[in-house]
């Protein structure tokens, strides 16, 4: 499991998180909602080693991920899905996909890992020697969700996968998502501006307000939450 | 954070007081140290012409040693051809290469990077060789050009370098006082805002290629004349005097000044002036190579750039202040 | 029309030896975004490593492989102790770009006096390993020769290697996609820094063959202040510029174009206007495309 302690980080003189502690159980999906600035992409950056901590402890299967490089918590199972379609507009789909299981060293492995995502996303799979840059917003995001899952995650960090993506889009990718938790097993903590279609999807959810964590519990609880649905959810 | 309020008078006193100081130490030293303070004197204004170009509008220039070249040329084909005053060859070093400097400008206004940085490189390895192949240039012996002998008035002990020291010092000192003036007007405003941020300078009005291009002449007028300067220190004007080892040379002063800074010129200047000198006297007492003495320059220029780079990348200037606000 | 031909056969030599010492340079851009003027010195270090072993040896085919490797070793080694902690202090950002090329162009000057310093007077030695001797058509002698030929196949085959290397095996794709989005590359697992070091790596085996291959074209001898290098430094560099910094191909049509315009502007007008032709068409291809003949359009910092 994940398992986050009094985690603060700064960047130069703003304190973009503090004191944020909780926990994710294996196997589940987190949402993470909240405003600009409220900190979810530091959080993210953080966990995934682009970012420095400053103060406080995260364990990720009692392994502490603090102060390692990303290249490093990748080998550790831990993918990172940075925000604004994560692909390399210069190199092909297929190329896009290859790079997250470069570090496997194991060609039938790697074979193996892009049937799966040609299975989930098989719109991938008809643009294979395509560039990146001739896909489309949606396909982008499956490209860059699909490069993660090349790399064999266990925790899955996603930063707005939905971000520019048309409702119908949205949707597809979410339960693309909800899949991964459900039939794969894996850890999922997703960041998102559209909190109710996050939390629609998530077992727990943890909203952030102002670096620090102004309300945590089941993802249902939340959704009906009255106060959280004023503050975050808009109605 | 405390900061003195310095006004342009301030500055005045300032700049009169280093002339009063070189004024008194032209009349101590010797001549081979006068022409080392011509030589500074002229780094100086060369090396401001860098800094305004690189520090302030953000332009980089590997080639400013063929700007000079182009100044001293024009100062003694000037006085040769055209048998006009020293003070007017100055003047025309400076608009030549001024219109020069506006069209390269032009080109450099579209360029960014290493793009600028190759043209600017391959304009200082092409520019003196054309003296080789137009006869009226001198080829590789150069022209002649001569800034004349200290008025009679001034008796017969005042040497020839100790005039030089004062025509180059005292253009120097009002070209200095001139730049930084220009610093801290609208222009050098725009220049500062164009380098922080293109976009945000373009949004609030300015025009980005305007700007650019008035830098790159502003700079190259300035440069014109640190070589019509140059020329006047070594009485001849010729491709051997402006090798790529100038160009590097001068970015190097600009480095070791600090690049965004005018305030350090002086530090640049004399450090290519006296590395070469303690440098000679290190090797005279090292005396196991004889290669040596002819290496050290270079090895220590080299040291101290590596160091500056690493240790104060914004110069030693601001390093110093960083340090005395904190 | 001989006299043309012989012309274009020189420039054509000339210009893929130009064309390797842009790879060089446009190597290290791609994988660190600095301008790297130490190539020209390290090219230079490494062809007097190859010079001792063709000493020792007698063997062209022992020296030249030996001098890629020390190269590439000099190279790796600067990344590693210089650049790679200057970038870091510098910020991500890439900071002023100003600032990188005045650390290589120290490192230039810091090579060239313990070069000077090793060798003084004294110079390498790189005869050309075959006739140099042009072939003989109709009873005149033309610029080919089997050495200019070797060249020519010299630099094909690392063209052909290289690009293979890049297209085809799991190093190039990490070191294209470190090139072009170093944070995406790191999540995906690619260990960016030590790829970077690779880059600088290859790029310096490159530049040792273009340094040695200038020198048998030339004079035959290699010296620190050697004219030669100046002119495999500045061309390569403008090269590189003028096939737009970023891509291989961009280099080699480069070099092939800096090289047949200089030996025809060598030939028919003049030898003192060589340097100053090549600011012309430098200026002249940056007006027409300021990325280069093959540039990014702007956005690809990605």
């Amino acid at each position: 499991m994940l398992r986050i302690e009094n985690l603060t980080v700064d960047h130069g003189a703003i304190r973009a998180l503090r004191g944020v502690s909780f926990n994710v159980e294996k196997g589940q999906l987190a949402a993470i909602i909240g405003a600009n600035g409220a900190g979810k992409t530091t959080l993210l950056r953080t966990l995934s080693g682009l970012n420095k901590a400053s103060e406080g402890q995260a364990h990720w299967n009692d392994h502490n991920i603090l102060h390692s490089k990303p290249e490093k918590l990748v080998r550790h199972g831990i993918s990172h899905v940075s925000e604004g379609k994560s692909v390399i507009p210069g190199l092909t789909v297929s190329e896009n996909l290859e790079l997250g299981s470069l570090w496997r060293r194991n060609r039938s492995e790697s074979a193996k890992s892009k049937k799966e995502v040609l299975e989930l996303f098989p719109r991938l799979g008809e643009r294979l020697s395509q560039r990146a840059d001739s896909l489309s917003g949606g396909e982008r995001q499956m490209l860059a969700l699909g490069r993660s899952i090349m790399s064999k995650p266990e925790l899955l960090l996603l930063d707005e996968p939905s971000l520019g993506l048309a409702p119908l889009v949205i949707e597809q990718i979410f339960q693309a998502i909800r899949d991964l938790t459900t039939t794969k097993g894996l850890t999922v903590i997703l960041v998102e501006q559209n909190a109710m279609g996050a939390l629609k999807i998530a077992d727990v959810g943890i909203v952030l307000n102002l670096g620090s964590i102004a309300a945590t519990g089941s993802a249902a609880a939340l959704k009906d939450d009255p106060a959280v649905r004023a503050a975050y959810l808009g109605f | 954070m405390h900061k003195r309020h310095v006004t342009n008078k301030h500055r005045f006193i300032g700049f009169v007081l280093i002339g009063l100081l070189v004024y008194i130490l032209s009349n101590t030293v010797d001549e081979w140290k006068s022409f080392q303070g011509a030589t500074i004197a002229v780094y100086v204004v060369a090396i401001a012409s860098i800094i305004l170009l690189t520090g302030y509008s953000g332009q980089i220039s590997l080639g400013h040693g063929a700007l000079l070249a182009i100044g001293a040329y024009t100062a003694a084909l000037t006085q040769i051809y055209l048998h006009l005053p020293v003070w007017i060859c100055f003047v025309a070093a400076v608009l030549i290469t001024s219109l020069f400097g506006a069209i390269l400008g032009l080109a450099a206004a579209r360029l960014t990077g290493p793009y600028l940085a190759g043209t600017t490189l391959a304009l200082a390895v092409g520019l003196p060789s054309i003296a080789n192949q137009f006869s009226f240039l001198g080829g590789e012996q150069g022209i002649s050009f001569d800034a004349g002998w200290p008025p009679l008035s001034f008796g017969e002990a005042f040497t020839q370098y100790k005039w030089f020291f004062w025509i180059t010092s005292l253009t120097a000192l009002i070209m200095m006082w001139w730049i930084q003036n220009l610093l801290r007007s609208r222009y050098g405003r725009t220049w500062r805002a164009v380098k922080t941020n293109e976009v945000a300078a373009e949004l609030s009005g300015i025009r980005l290629a305007r700007s650019k291009v008035l830098a790159f002449t502003v700079s190259a007028g300035i440069a014109g004349m640190a070589g019509a300067l140059l020329a006047t220190t070594i009485n001849n004007v010729s491709p051997s005097a402006f090798p790529l080892a100038l160009s590097f040379s001068l970015a190097t002063g600009a480095i070791l000044s600090g690049v965004n800074t005018l305030g350090g010129v002086m530090i640049g200047a004399v450090a290519l002036v006296a590395i070469p000198e303690i440098a000679s006297l290190v090797a005279d007492r090292w005396s196991g190579s004889e290669s040596v003495p002819s290496l050290l320059p270079d090895f220590i220029v080299s040291v101290l750039l590596i160091l500056t780079v690493f240790l104060a990348p914004k110069g030693p200037i601001e390093k110093f202040r960083s340090r005395h606000v904190k | 029309m001989f006299e043309l031909i012989n012309t274009l056969l020189i420039g054509i030599t000339a210009g893929s030896i130009y064309s390797l010492m842009a790879i060089s340079v446009v190597l290290v851009w791609r994988s660190t975004r600095v301008v790297n003027f130490a190539a020209g010195g390290l090219a230079l270090a490494s062809s007097f490593v190859g010079a001792a072993i063709l000493e020792k040896t007698g063997s062209f085919w022992i020296a030249l492989p030996i001098a890629m490797v020390a190269g590439a070793v000099f190279s790796a080694f600067i990344e590693y102790f210089f650049l790679r902690p200057l970038l870091k202090r510098s910020g991500d950002k890439g900071a002023e770009i100003f600032l990188p090329i005045i650390a290589t162009l120290g490192l230039l000057g810091i090579i060239k006096t313990i070069l000077n310093y090793i060798y003084g007077d004294r110079v390498g030695s790189l005869p050309p390993p075959m006739s140099d001797k042009g072939f003989v058509f109709s009873g005149e002698s033309i610029a080919l020769s089997p050495m200019r030929l070797l060249i020519l196949g010299i630099v094909l085959l690392l063209m052909i290697s290289l690009t293979l290397v890049f297209q085809r095996t799991n190093l190039g794709l990490s070191l294209r996609a470190a090139s072009f989005a170093p944070e995406i590359s790191r999540l995906a697992g690619i260990r960016v820094d030590f790829i970077r070091t690779v880059g600088w790596a290859i790029s310096g085996g490159v530049g040792a063959t273009a340094g040695i291959l200038q020198t048998t074209n030339g004079s035959g001898s290699v010296s620190p202040e050697s004219f030669e290098f100046s002119l495999l430094l500045v061309f390569g560099f403008v090269a590189a510029v003028i096939g737009g910094i970023e891509s291989l191909i961009g280099a080699v049509l480069g070099g092939l174009t800096l090289g047949i315009i200089l030996a025809i502007i060598l030939m028919y007008v003049g030898g003192s206007l060589v340097f100053i032709a090549a600011f012309l068409i430098l200026i002249l291809v940056l007006l027409l495309r300021p990325h280069g003949i093959i540039g990014a359009k702007g956005g690809r910092r990605a």
